[in-house]
């Protein structure tokens, strides 16, 4: 799976977590940028992500990803 | 399939006006945002608008004792407590080795403490967390013989926590253990998102911690299953018997019969729990009949079933049959049929009955009830089990009625035999369970938990009575309950609720001839009375106008005492 087809797959669950269609991720976004990612949008990421991608993150993935690039790069590893 | 976790999220913010609205404080010693989220998305599907108050991480203590905490501000109806084995873990970890084997027991003399206060200040139902079995394996299987283990010490916990929640009355305790026995340990946690979040399920075990917690909430505010409607072919045994015949259904050795055996069994099981099993087939009567007579291996027998029908009519106009019959709710019935056809008929025809959607393998099917906790109780007497019983010798009344020209002397000839007494300690379960249970016959509709009733049976500014009523058929038990609250210028009756089984016999006069007798062994002149209105209970919205009672507005009555003339009945 190409890098962009990871992210198109991302965005949509970005869409999905966050409950908002009109929200568009990029590499360098972070959780400055979509108002409502706190940490409990973070863990229900994570947990999508994992569901959709069939991966585990480890933990460092976990409280270390500074923005949504760094998410694709450990997908891409894994996947 | 449960909905996802996200899904719940998604439910949070929909348009909840009309449901049912309640209060819930959430603490625990662990992340708790998640499960408030679960909790509140999936109260949604089953019709509830929870407000949840969501109080700070591991803030169990200040929110208890603090007379002034956001918890007793808030006025909730329900304090969840979610405490965390994790939490636990660290706790034992840090007690001396030779505290570890009481550990279970200090715990629990802990959580009593806070159901206490929790009880005194706020008189809120308490729901709380029981342990999963999570070992830190340091013993290896040895473990579970070293009673200073740390899985020697949650298994004790648990049982200790079943224990006094029993003694409590207002505490339920949700089986967290039992949940990651069907699911495993991988399932409800994920070990990075503890540590990293403090979160104690992860996010795909969520939705089944929140439907246990509701289906709690549900019992408590009395929506229960009373009565299991069965299909046959295909659902009870294998095969068709109107053409494979007596010798060729497929139950106990024949073919996957074992399948249908444990099906029953576990069916079996559920009655003497109280839940009343119907069976509803397309199929000759005594066709249909016959395996239940005959066949050696069935597990169920005629007696087990409380009313049978086996006809060639649609499903839907048999199921509402057995409804009237049997004369309880029809969101209290499960219909239970292979054929995905006829599920899609009664489901569409009467949206209020649950309909699961049977696994195909019929080898999946106890499994599948048990996971799917359709029969969730908070109270258990041991008058359940006649349940059963009771509803088939109501058969035989209908049949004798059928008998006689007029209903007074088919009331006659029933010999019944009725019974007022206070609340004893005896009967405090059923009298509760009755206030949890009735919808119909309820003129308040207060529920009561067991710690309620027992209360106000000890308390002097109550006047309680209990009724019983048997006939020539059979014992119908405890059937009616009334509880009268002293004021200074009446007595007032607080509740009133009966039995939908015994309606029409004459047990409502036999009642209020009761409730008068005790006003006037009171030392009172006059009974105040109320009706509140609940979409059940329409049947006896105006009971108090036919008996008499002067109505004040508002669903208020009262009663001067000495105008009344006892009201005539045939129960001695």
């Amino acid at each position: 799976m190409g890098r962009e087809e990871i992210l198109e797959k991302v965005n949509e669950i970005f869409q999905e977590v966050f409950d908002d269609d009109s929200i568009e991720v990029f590499e360098e976004t972070t959780a400055d940028d979509i108002e409502d990612w706190d940490s409990l949008m973070h863990i229900t990421l994570i947990s999508e992500i994992e569901g959709e991608f069939g991966f585990k993150f480890q933990m460092k993935d976990v409280v270390g990803m500074k923005n949504v690039g760094e998410m694709l790069d450990i997908i891409q590893e894994n996947i | 399939m449960l909905p996802k976790f996200i899904e719940l999220k998604k439910n949070c913010k929909k348009d909840m006006t009309g449901l049912h609205e309640m209060k819930i404080a959430l603490m625990g010693d662990c992340a708790t945002q998640h499960i408030a989220t679960a909790i509140k998305g999936f109260g949604f599907t089953k019709g509830f608008a929870f407000d949840v108050l969501d109080t700070d991480y591991n803030q169990v203590i200040p929110q208890v004792m603090d007379q002034e905490s956001e918890t007793y501000k808030f006025g909730p109806f329900i304090v969840l407590m979610a405490m965390c084995v994790e939490k636990l873990y660290e706790e034992f970890v840090a007690a001396e080795p030779e505290a570890r084997a009481s550990f279970a027991k200090k715990k629990i003399d802990e959580y009593v403490a806070y159901w206490t206060t929790l009880k005194e200040r706020c008189g809120c139902k308490i729901i709380m967390f029981n342990f999963p079995e999570a070992d830190d394996r340091v013993y290896g299987n040895f473990g579970s013989l070293v009673d200073s283990s740390f899985i020697r010490q949650v298994r004790e916990l648990n049982l200790l926590l079943g224990d006094k929640a029993q003694e409590s009355g207002n505490v339920y305790i949700v089986d967290v253990a039992y949940l990651q026995n069907a699911f495993g340990r991988s399932f409800l946690h994920d070990e990075k998102l503890y540590y990293s979040a403090k979160m104690t399920f992860a996010p795909d075990a969520l939705p089944y911690i929140a439907k246990e917690v509701v289906s709690i909430i549900e019992n408590i505010t009395g929506h229960m299953k009373k009565c299991a409607v069965l299909d046959l072919d295909n659902t009870l045994w294998g095969g068709v018997v109107g053409d494979d015949g007596l010798d060729g259904i497929q139950i106990g050795e024949l073919g996957i019969g074992k399948a249908f055996a444990a099906f029953q069994t576990y069916l079996k099981e559920l009655t003497k729990r109280g839940v009343i099993l119907a069976v509803c087939s397309k199929n000759d009567e005594d066709k249909a009949k016959e395996p239940f007579i005959k066949h050696p291996e069935m597990v169920l027998r005629l007696e087990d079933i409380a009313i049978f029908v086996a006809n060639w009519e649609d499903k839907a106009s048999n199921i509402r049959y057995i409804q009237k019959t049997l004369n309880i709710g029809m969101d209290s019935m499960v219909f239970f049929d292979d054929n995905p056809f006829e599920r899609n008929l009664v489901s569409s025809m009467i949206p209020e009955i649950t309909v699961p959607e049977m696994p195909e393998d019929p080898a999946d099917y106890v499994s599948f009830v048990q996971r799917s906790n359709l029969f969730e109780t908070i109270s258990f007497s041991k008058d359940d089990s006649k349940r059963t019983k009771q509803y088939r010798e109501e058969a035989g009344r209908v049949q004798l009625q059928a008998s006689f020209s007029s209903y007074e002397d088919y009331l006659k000839n029933l010999e019944m035999v009725g019974q007022a007494l206070p609340f004893d300690t005896f009967h405090y379960p059923r009298i509760a369970q009755l206030t949890q249970r009735s919808n119909q016959f309820n003129l308040r509709t207060i529920r009561y938990s067991e710690e309620d009733i027992k209360n106000i049976a000890l308390d002097d500014n109550y006047v309680t009575r209990y009724f019983t009523l048997k006939d020539k058929f059979g014992d119908h038990g405890l059937i009616s309950v009334v509880i009268m609250k002293k004021e200074e210028e009446a007595l007032f009756v607080d509740t009133w609720l009966m039995s939908c089984r015994v309606l029409k016999r004459g047990m409502e006069e036999y009642i209020m001839n009761s409730i008068v007798a005790a006003a006037k062994e009171a030392g009172y002149d006059k009974l105040r009375a109320q009706y509140i209105k609940t979409p059940k209970n329409s049947m006896v919205e105006h009971i108090y106008d036919n008996m008499g009672w002067k109505a004040l507005g508002d669903g208020n009555y009262e009663l001067e005492v000495g105008n009344y003339e006892n009201k005539k009945t045939y129960i001695n």
